[in-house]
């Protein structure tokens, strides 16, 4: 069987959370033997992995006919294209795109993030969406994220194969409720043409089924896994140069993700305890008001904000921490307490997470529940039998959350579709 | 004549109130009253008080011939004081028919025999002398927690005068014997051991209102036709199982009563019998002995104590529990002592168990928390505050020893003094001239003192 993938982003160069995802559950699908995928993005950087995926650029899809040589193609391609499969694309352009702007290889340029001519941008994409599917042989379509929705509905409408498009998030989540009507057309439409909707949560199945009309039976909702963490990142050595506990918020410092929750918990745990210090790391439109809220309680001292993580620093951080919260208001999935749990750290997240669904061995709490936050603050950090049964169990249990098996289920959506069995 | 032998558990523990780190040094009381009351008076509306009546009937119908026994951990009968007396007087009215037997456990439902032997002898006496002053029986039989037993347990049991234990007739135990005989400690011949039929007494207890069971629907003359066909040598058909079955497990609608009302008439037909246990220990003779080396109990598809101290956070909260036992015993606090019972009881473990991740339907339908977690970091925070209690009587820097025979020191010379006043007494009494002596002698020395001034 062979899916043809529309996604933004690939690793290494990404962006969010949907890059790792795509990532991952296109390993995990490429575990079966009989699956074949391409995957398409707007702009490859050239070192995606490409033994398990074969990747395609929109921005190397030629949508203008130019007359190139094949030692032209290969100095501009390098190793991670090959001519012949430019060529092939060339022979399918079936229409005249002479106005749009295209270099020498009668390509649009794409800038691979999320500029401000964004609607441009998807439009250009489901344009070179056209060509992809015309070209590549496929059996079903699957599109990642509202981005590629209308790319999706383009190839179904050229090759007439099953349509699958993957919530990874809604604008639900991304606004707390105040949608941008843009984008939600974007979504509902892609919804709306799609023949089955993967949702990442059942949180994010019951957003799709109640804001955006779906019809239940063609909603289900696959969890997102994690990859096993690298041997690099397994090497590295926590800081530790006091013997305080250390309390972690990591993640963009947005409503979404309710900062200012953590500040409360923080301030009430400090009026208990000394010995324990609280970090806030990474940035976003809510940290000055963050700061000015943690300078108000009094904890200024004990409570720490450093920036953006990149890398191995998230790691560091994490290694570092001996309680992971995630106070989320609203997270489709919510792959950071995994993580934090793969490198044995106790998580405390928000029951409006996704992935409270499937982690058992994570404390649980509203995410405006405070008191309960606060407390189970506390308990991991004046508890060592709690701190080692969680670190120890969420340890065991994420190790178990693997993208082989959501690769099976989504396979098994696709048999469906397609009628066998 | 084989003879059936009936025994309710009836047990309900002093939930915990919601209770937050912040409130360690600040709050002293514990309890959940709301929740507390409202399950207790639902149980017993549904449950207790009509099952009570039936049983009362059976009884005065069949002239005392139907006989059951009750064990009624001391947490329940505090709660049904306080929020359903009415219990209390209808258990009096039936203790009164001569025909209803009250077993021996510990007060707090706790797990303490498996820990402290001291504590757990101190609860048995407890909840001994409670019974004796509410029933005016003196329980003969003894049952512990949740049935848990073991060969160790047994000799335990033994030396408090007890005949007769009830334990469950776990498959690892009995392997291929079959659980209606009555049988005797490996360690000890004198110690009678009634174990407990678990496929008929779940099949009452647990499948009778299952649709998907083979069985459905159970009725009271199918059930005493099983007993019938048991082969004719297995006398004792031992029923053991929770009260709150008749009604509240199994709702009124499954036609759980009309079955408990109809049970005697068709055992009557085909001549078998009900006794209590400690009648049932005294008339069959053992067959032979059962070894039971590790503690068993009457919960999970294991019979294990792994419902309550399976995982680490069990055995933390357990460990810190009795690392103040001695303490408590030696402080004089009543209020003090009273919470020492309601945090020993054994509910508050099984709800911070993990296993019901993997088969969680009975843990969820009982724990009042959302999950183990809440359970643990909840009862951590009422600990923390009743160590805190503890410790704010004698210092934490004296160790338990030095403090022991401290206390002792003080006590004696309590007695020494209460020794010496006696003796006084004695003096005084012997001669009254004397004493006018001493008095004299007394105000002499104190005009010598004043002139010295």
């Amino acid at each position: 069987m062979r899916a043809l993938m529309f996604g933004w982003e690939f690793p290494p160069h990404i962006l969010g959370g949907l890059g790792t995802a795509s990532y991952g559950l296109t390993k995990g699908m490429a575990m079966q033997e009989d699956m074949d995928l391409v995957f398409v993005i707007p702009k490859p950087h050239g070192d995606e992995d490409q033994s398990f995926v074969k990747i395609i650029g929109a921005c190397n899809t030629p949508v203008v006919w130019r007359d190139v040589s094949w030692e032209h193609l290969e100095s501009r391609f390098g190793s991670y294209m090959s001519p012949q499969d430019y060529y092939n694309m060339r022979d399918h352009i079936y229409a005249d795109f002479r106005y749009l702007y295209t270099n020498d290889l009668g390509c649009i340029e794409f800038s691979g993030r999320y500029p401000d001519n964004l609607m441009e941008e998807i439009n250009n994409y489901s344009i070179c969406a056209g060509v992809i599917a015309r070209t590549e042989q496929h059996d079903i379509i699957h599109s990642h994220d509202w981005l590629t929705y209308s790319a999706g509905i383009h190839a179904k409408n050229i090759s007439g194969k099953p349509l699958v498009i993957h919530v990874h998030a809604t604008d639900f989540d991304r606004s707390r409720g105040n949608v941008n009507p843009q984008v939600y057309g974007i979504e509902k439409n892609g919804m709306d043409h799609a023949d089955h909707i993967i949702c990442v949560s059942n949180l994010t199945r019951e957003t799709v089924i109640s804001k955006y009309h779906q019809d239940p039976r063609k909603v289900s909702a696959v969890h997102n896994a994690v990859e096993p963490v690298s041997k690099t990142i397994e090497e590295i050595q926590p800081e530790r140069h006091t013997n305080q506990k250390i309390v972690t918020f990591l993640g963009r410092i947005t409503m979404q993700k309710g900062p200012e929750y953590f500040v409360e918990a923080a301030s009430r745990v400090l009026q208990k305890t000394s010995g324990v210090r609280f970090v806030m790391a990474g940035s976003g439109d809510m940290m000055e008001d963050m700061i000015k809220l943690v300078a108000k309680r009094g904890i200024a001292d004990k409570f720490h904000f450093p920036g953006f993580l990149k890398g191995n620093q998230v790691y560091r951080m994490l290694k570092s921490s001996d309680v992971y919260v995630m106070p989320s208001v609203s997270e489709p999935f919510g792959i950071s307490p995994l993580e934090a749990m793969q490198v044995g750290v106790p998580s405390i997240i928000s029951k409006q997470s996704g992935c409270a669904e499937i982690l058992n061995y994570a404390i649980k709490t509203d995410y405006w529940d405070i008191d309960a936050m606060a407390d189970a603050i506390y308990s991991i950090i004046t508890n060592p039998a709690m701190h080692e049964f969680l670190k120890i169990q969420g340890k065991n249990e994420v190790d178990e959350i693997k993208w082989e098996y959501a690769g099976k289920k989504v396979r098994a959506i696709y048999d469906r579709l397609l009628g066998i069995k | 004549m084989k003879t059936i032998c009936f025994y309710f558990q009836i047990h309900q523990p002093f939930r915990l109130k919601r209770y937050r780190f912040f409130d360690i040094g600040a709050d002293h009381y514990y309890y959940d009253d709301f929740i507390n009351e409202q399950i207790l008076q639902r149980i017993a509306a549904n449950s207790f008080l009509p099952a009570n009546q039936i049983i009362y009937d059976l009884i005065q119908s069949s002239e005392g011939k139907f006989r059951v026994a009750f064990s009624i951990s001391g947490v329940a009968l505090d709660q049904l004081e306080q929020h359903a007396p009415e219990v209390i007087e209808s258990f009096r009215k039936l203790a009164k028919t001569g025909a209803v037997e009250f077993l021996s456990e510990t007060y707090a439902h706790s797990l303490s025999s498996i820990v402290d032997e001291k504590e757990f002898k101190n609860q048995v006496t407890q909840h001994r002398k409670r019974i004796e002053v509410l029933f005016g029986q003196k329980p003969k039989t003894f049952r512990n927690t949740e049935l848990i037993y073991s060969d160790d347990l047994g000799e335990m049991i033994y030396s408090m005068g007890y005949k007769t234990v009830i334990a469950e007739g776990a498959k690892a135990v009995l392997g291929w014997k079959s659980p209606n005989f009555v049988y005797h400690s490996a360690l000890n011949p004198n110690l009678k051991l009634l174990l407990k039929n678990d496929k008929l007494s779940d099949d009452i207890a647990f499948r009778f209102s299952n649709y998907n069971w083979s069985e459905y629907p159970l009725v009271a003359e199918k059930f005493i036709d099983w007993i019938q066909k048991t082969p004719e040598k297995e006398q004792v058909i031992n029923l053991f199982m929770n009260y709150e079955t008749f009604g509240n497990l199994q709702p009124k609608e499954s036609g759980i009563f009309e079955f408990l009302k109809a049970l005697p008439k068709f055992a009557f037909e085909k001549g078998i019998g009900f006794s209590t246990p400690s009648e049932v220990s005294s008339l069959v003779k053992a067959t032979g002995p059962i070894s039971v080396p590790n503690p068993t109990s009457w919960t999970d598809e294991e019979r294990d104590l792994s419902a309550w101290l399976g995982n680490d956070l069990q055995q933390e909260a357990f460990n810190k529990l009795y690392s103040v036992a001695e303490r408590v015993r030696m402080s004089k606090d009543r209020r003090l002592h009273l919470d020492w019972n309601y945090l020993q009881t054994s509910d508050h473990f099984y709800y911070m168990s993990t296993k019901s991740f993997s088969d969680g339907g009975l843990y969820r339908y009982f724990s009042p928390y959302e999950s183990p977690f809440e359970a643990f970091i909840n009862y951590m925070n009422v600990l923390s505050d009743f160590m805190e209690r503890v410790n704010a009587q004698f210092p934490s820097s004296v160790g338990n020893e030095e403090l022991n025979s401290l206390l002792t020191t003080i006590q004696n010379q309590e007695l020494k003094i209460a020794d010496l006043e006696k003796e006084l007494k004695k003096y005084k009494k012997e001669s009254p001239t004397g004493n006018r002596q001493v008095a004299v002698k007394k105000g002499g020395a104190a005009k010598k003192g004043n002139k010295a001034k």
